[in-house]
């Protein structure tokens, strides 16, 4: 992530409200080592740290910007970007990795056109490739939101993202894929 | 738990709950309302119950009957066969894999019978979500008896003679940190629960942070008490929300028995525990930068010379800093006395082990063993060994910090001192089989990757030596490398390693040391012979498909996604050698009961040998 993304991105945002900051700030304005919770809470008000919130923070805690700034970018966590709706996250853990992440990575990519920490054009996805989702045991992981797919094969991957998609536009909009086996099996063995 | 009642326990680790055992608990509740049996029989949310692989597990105590695979269409054969008339439920049982017979009580399943667990007694067994149910197995007696005493001294004599190593990895004894901090000037002390377990393949602290959170949180109280602490913090990675919640569920039960907050127990002891979200760093793993965070700070490890944290931590004050399973260990230690504890494991190192297995071994899963056992008998008789009949390469343990051991280690004792010597290490748990199938150049470029991007940036070795062997070891996998690399590797490496502060840094290279000293061969043949032993690396292996084998499906041409297989239905397709990305989606395509498309090591593209 870059600086000049992060201006961009408020700007475009156009107008900017305060109110779910003014809250956060009230809360923790006065702790000692405000600045990660506050960071935190900030994100998930608005679903990424817009530039305007930084400075804002800034002001209250009487920290330059720069040091905020410094924060953000140094935890994998903060995003100075908006997300789309969905996130994807694949998982690239030791195990995941040897029981071929790598794969299942390159053919959720291809088949959103994106890569690791972009958006899909229509905001229905971002992928996130992660370090390690601790579910080694059903090697190898990914979760869209907060559901985990386990023993993935590329083709098994990329089928539960198109029936993500399909119920999304659907319209029964939570995102809710109950219906999708979460823990398919990664062996397409039909001919 | 009433006397003669059953319970059923519904395993909610991660893992499990990813297998929707919280349906099938829902489910399980639901259908025992519904009988005369309510009242009887208890249904209990357990934490992980160790056996990921077989999951969602459910347990039928105290016959401890385990049930593996169960989903919800299994819940009215639990409830009517095994409850009701007494009937186990044979097919979801674990089936032996040599005999094929079914093992109804987990104490027979082997990959039980090798473990002994302290640190996981508790998970599995009680309700994570119930502070009664830790109140029920002993839970808060430890602490209650350490308030009666006028200070910490026996504990740091108990902890001194248990021998108690810190199990963050490093190995430090615990009760030095804790004397230190003790001793250390100050009016304001801090306990902090180090929670960050960022190493990839590594899921021990979450468990226990989801299976048994009162025990950490009596731990630190402990630990408050003997050093002089009011306040203590658990810093948790923000992506264990599960973890998260139990362990908010817990201190807000703890504090409302008492058992945290002002004057606990009536002792006029004080001590509050605050959960802080890291907000994903792996370097914050490192003491002075994981306090510079709950600071609000950049995680950027502390120059050298630097005070000790026990000395200068936390808001500059004296701060005791352990992992969540050191933590953990100290009610059990006090309850049994050092010496018990001290009777367990090796010479140098006591007690158990807590470990992640995962990777190509048959049974993933959190195991707990005694110190000194082997790794032969962790990965075969626990392990289950490697499966789908390949051959086994290597363990990898220590994650980014550790070092992949070959075969000839498979006898070495585990315990911090063997591990050390044979270039790897204990670290927090994480332990990853690979198979035959796994390249070893892969996996040194895999941890220099994640290494290179956690690096914080402030030595130079670190973060211009992980940047530059990453280039080579990616210059190796690609087919690009030249004579002279393994040497250089080895010199930024032995550089990198010496030349930095914190713990990642000076142990960031042995990934790639440990895969040169015992897998040098793969090594050469990636740059002398251009090819890739294991097949794993694209640019130094080809896929063909076999003539007398194709029964020309079409299946491969399918997937291809650069239409690099030519060939009609029922004639035997070809590929295009230089259209072909060798993405392997050809051979994930084709059916196993044809196997025709082969993976060779090498390169077919300029050599003109034609499928």
């Amino acid at each position: 992530m870059s600086v000049g993304q992060g201006v961009e991105s408020a700007v475009e945002a156009g107008g900017f409200d305060e109110a779910p900051l003014r809250d956060l700030l009230e809360t923790y304005q006065d702790q000692r080592g405000a600045l990660i919770p506050l960071l935190q809470g900030t994100q998930a008000a608005y679903g990424y740290l817009p530039a305007e919130a930084m400075e804002s923070i800034a002001r209250a805690l009487r920290e330059p910007l720069s040091q905020v700034f410094g924060v953000a970018t140094f935890y994998a966590q903060f995003r100075l970007v908006p997300r789309a709706r969905n996130v994807v996250r694949v998982c690239h853990g030791t195990a995941c990795h040897v029981s071929g992440a790598p794969l299942v990575s390159l053919e959720i990519e291809r088949n959103l056109g994106i890569g690791d920490g972009e958006n899909t054009e229509d905001m229905m996805f971002t992928i996130e490739n992660v370090a390690c989702l601790g579910a080694c045991g059903m090697a190898p992981v990914m979760m869209i939101n907060e559901r985990t797919y386990g023993k993935l094969s590329p083709d098994s991957a990329v089928k539960a993202v198109k029936e993500f998609r399909a119920k999304e536009e659907a319209g029964n909009g939570s995102g809710d894929t109950s219906a999708v086996p979460e823990v398919e099996d990664a062996d397409g063995e039909e001919a | 738990m009433k006397k003669d009642t059953r319970s059923l326990l519904v395993c909610q680790g991660s893992m499990c709950i990813s297998g929707k055992s919280r349906a099938i608990q829902e489910a399980l509740e639901k259908k025992v309302a519904g009988t005369q049996m309510d009242g009887d029989v208890e249904v209990k949310l357990i934490g992980c119950h160790g056996f990921c692989q077989q999951g969602p597990l459910v347990i039928v105590e105290p016959e401890a009957t385990c049930y593996t695979g169960v989903t919800v269409e299994d819940v009215d054969d639990i409830v009517q066969s095994d409850l009701r008339d007494g009937q186990v439920v044979e097919r979801l049982l674990f089936h032996d894999p040599e005999t094929g017979s079914p093992i109804a009580s987990y104490h027979d399943i082997p990959f039980y019978g090798a473990q002994t667990k302290l640190l996981l007694r508790h998970c599995g067994l009680i309700n994570p979500e119930d502070i009664d149910d830790y109140l029920g197995v002993g839970g808060y007696e430890a602490l209650g008896s350490v308030l009666e005493r006028p200070d910490g001294r026996e504990v740091l004599a108990e902890l001194k003679a248990s021998q108690l190593r810190g199990r963050g990895g490093g190995g430090f004894p615990a009760w030095r940190k804790w004397e230190a901090c003790l001793d250390a000037d100050g009016d304001e002390k801090f306990v902090v629960c180090n929670a960050d377990e960022g190493d990839p393949g590594a899921f021990m602290d979450r468990s226990i942070l989801e299976g048994d959170p009162h025990a950490v949180l009596e731990g630190m109280s402990i630990a408050g008490f003997t050093v002089g602490a009011r306040k203590g913090y658990i810093y948790v990675r923000a992506e264990y929300p599960l973890a998260v919640e139990r362990l908010r569920v817990a201190i807000d039960q703890a504090r409302r028995r008492g058992y945290l907050g002002s004057d606990i127990l009536g002792s006029g002891f004080s001590f509050d525990v605050e959960v802080f979200l890291g907000a994903g760093a792996f370097v914050c793993g490192e003491s002075t930068a994981l306090t510079l965070s709950i600071e609000g700070k950049r995680g950027l490890p502390k120059a050298a010379p630097r005070p000790r944290t026990t000395e200068v931590g936390l808001f500059d004050k004296p701060t005791l800093l352990n992992n969540v399973k050191t933590f953990a260990f100290v009610p059990l230690i006090l309850a049994q006395g050092g010496e018990w504890f001290a009777r367990i494991g090796t010479e140098g190192s006591k007690g158990t082990a807590t470990f992640a297995l995962s990777g190509h071994v048959v049974n993933c899963g959190l195991i707990e063993v005694p110190m000194g056992i082997t790794l032969r008998k962790i990965i075969y008789e626990i392990g289950g060994g490697v499966p789908e009949g390949k051959a086994f390469k290597a363990v990898q343990t220590g994650g980014p910090s550790g070092g992949c051991l070959p075969e000839s280690f498979l006898d070495t004792p585990v315990d911090y001192d063997s591990l050390l010597q044979a270039g790897s290490m204990m670290g927090s748990g994480g332990m990853v089989v690979m198979n035959e199938d796994t390249c070893m150049v892969d996996v040194a470029r895999y941890f220099l990757q994640f290494t290179e991007r956690e690096s914080c940036g402030q030595c130079v070795h670190c973060r211009l030596g992980t940047k530059q062997m990453l280039t080579i070891l990616e210059e190796i996998t690609r087919g690009e490398g030249k004579p002279g690399d393994v040497e250089f590797l080895v010199q930024i490496g032995e550089a990198v390693n010496a030349g930095s502060l914190c713990g990642l840094g000076q142990s960031a290279a042995n990934p790639v040391l440990t895969t040169i000293r015992y897998f040098l061969d793969e090594y050469e043949a990636h740059i002398v012979e251009g090819r890739c032993p294991a097949r794993s690396c694209k640019a130094l292996i080809s896929f063909q498909i076999l003539p007398d084998k194709c029964i020309g499906c079409m299946l491969c041409a399918k997937a291809c996604p650069v239409d690099a297989i030519a060939g009609e239905r029922k004639s035997v397709h070809v590929i295009d050698q230089g259209k072909c990305i060798r993405c392997g989606m050809c051979e994930e395509a084709c059916p196993s009961r044809y196997s025709a498309v082969e993976r060779t090591s090498g390169s077919l593209a300029e050599g003109g040998e034609e499928a």
